[in-house]
């Protein structure tokens, strides 16, 4: 073990959130650790093959590998940010104290601020056979493809109709790997349209008010069965269909990854709407433990785009907490929290919208008790 | 070990490594260097990476990341190491890995 580390903020996670942080932290002046388990940076932005909407201070029309290239360029541009890639934090000591192993290793850091970057999990689903190989997170499926070039089954059904099951679903056929069907719960599709459309242009059946009802193989997936689901998304008899696929994907939902943050003993709430338990937090990303902000998929689970400004947010906030200025902090502060209130507008952002009230709600109702 | 592999791409294309070899329960197997192991495995058609602790059931990776531990394997005798994100070297030792493993069994 090495001697004690220190820096003025360290940021945990060098995806959309967290490369945007250290940026904007840098800008303001301060001292920046960007501490990354992967090699490259850019987070999950590393295997997005599509082009991103919103709007284009977050890179509208731009493909996520490309903003991932962007966004890690930026910040190893000089030497203002010292970037800990191949390193994952697996502690957070009381005193704030953070672990780091990396190379089997174990340093410690004691930073002055931390903004907590690490993103999210893919969600199970309880069926049976859930755990034979080739059942794989929507995202696993892509980081073997996208990023490495493997392919992640020969045939795959896909469970879950939102834009990461769609996005993944297109991105497979692009592999030149056959899908079987898209299956939802819902009695909609829940990803935008846009998607939807190229999936149906595709030729690839989308089943709405369907579960999946087991997985068959001995040793690895060869078939799942499928069901309909009735209003209370209880399985209506006789309505089983087989396919026969070796690779059962699921996008069924991400929950914030909040190991770090129940170390540090940031207050959480159980928000459904935001992917699990979520760290309380203000308008400035700053949880319940001074000093420790959050950004991205911990603090919600979100898209890339809100991931990014509120990035922009807690980097901007973490260093002028330790006393640096700048002359447009206030400007990039409002165009933040107004780049987000229209991103989260209209009727796609409902969810989101509830969720955060209902965090804010419960911190209340926690701070009061 | 190409069966696996996406050789043609709209979007993307995949520069080859360096091709290395390693064993898996004995037998040798080629993969590229610095890719995870998980993938050079998959790529040459194996998808069972472990049995679990209590029932013996057949385990693969899931999340392909690093979070949820569903792809532990033995390597170079050491046990519970994450192949999907742990990276390929020539001539490592990769191994079934049965129940729990024992920690630090080298030491």
């Amino acid at each position: 073990m090495s001697s004690l580390l220190t820096t003025e903020i360290c940021i945990v996670g060098a995806g959309p959130a967290g490369l945007r942080a250290a940026i904007a932290a840098r800008d303001m002046g301060a001292c920046v650790m960007l501490v990354d388990s992967e090699e490259n940076l850019g987070g999950q932005l590393v295997k997005q093959t599509h082009k991103f909407f919103g709007s284009r201070g977050q890179f509208a029309g731009m493909r996520g590998i490309d903003i991932a290239k962007l966004l890690s360029d930026e910040v190893t541009k000089d030497s203002s940010v010292t970037v800990m890639s191949d390193s994952q934090v697996v502690g957070f000591y009381p005193d704030g104290t953070l672990a780091i192993e990396k190379d089997d290793c174990l340093k410690l850091l004691k930073p002055q601020r931390v903004i907590c970057a690490t993103g999210a999990s893919e969600r199970m689903l309880p069926f049976p056979n859930n755990d034979l190989p080739g059942v794989y997170g929507a995202g696993a499926a892509q980081t073997l493809m996208n990023l490495y070039g493997v392919r992640p089954g020969n045939r795959v059904l896909m469970i879950g109709a939102g834009n990461i099951g769609l996005i993944v679903s297109y991105q497979l056929i692009q592999a030149g790997i056959d899908v079987a069907a898209i299956v939802e719960a819902m009695p909609y599709v829940g990803g935008y349209d846009v998607h939807a459309r190229k999936i149906q242009r595709a030729g690839i059946p989308i089943l709405t008010s369907h579960t999946i009802k087991a997985v068959h193989g001995r040793q690895v997936v060869e078939g799942a069965t499928v069901s309909a689901v009735d209003a209370q998304f209880c399985i209506i008899p006789d309505s089983d269909r087989y396919f026969q696929v070796d690779t059962v994907c699921l996008a069924v939902g991400l929950t914030p990854l909040t190991e770090l943050l129940w170390q540090a003993d940031c207050k959480m709430g159980y928000i459904p709407e935001l992917g699990g338990y979520t760290p309380f937090r203000n308008e400035n990303y700053e949880t319940t433990r001074p000093g420790v902000f959050v950004a991205g998929d911990l603090a919600g689970i979100e898209e890339a785009s809100s991931a990014m400004i509120e990035g922009e947010i807690a980097g901007l906030c973490a260093a002028k907490s330790l006393g640096y200025e700048i002359d447009d902090f206030e400007d990039r502060i409002n165009r933040a929290k107004t780049e987000l209130r229209v991103l989260r507008q209209g009727p796609t952002g409902e969810k989101i919208r509830q969720g955060i009230a209902s965090l804010m709600q419960l911190r209340e109702e926690c701070e009061g008790a | 070990m190409n069966d696996g592999r996406i050789i043609l791409h709209p979007i993307l294309e995949f520069k080859e490594g360096k091709k290395v070899s390693f064993t898996f329960d004995g037998k040798e197997f080629q993969g590229y260097e610095g890719e995870p192991i998980a993938c050079a495995l998959h790529a040459a058609g194996v998808r069972v990476l472990r049995e679990s602790p209590e029932l013996g059931r057949p385990r693969g990776f899931f999340c392909a990341i690093g979070n949820c531990s569903s792809c532990l394997m033995t390597v170079d005798g050491r046990p519970n190491v994450r192949v999907c994100v742990e990276k390929l070297r020539e001539g490592m030792n990769v191994k079934t890995q049965k129940g729990k493993g024992v920690l630090l069994a080298n030491n």
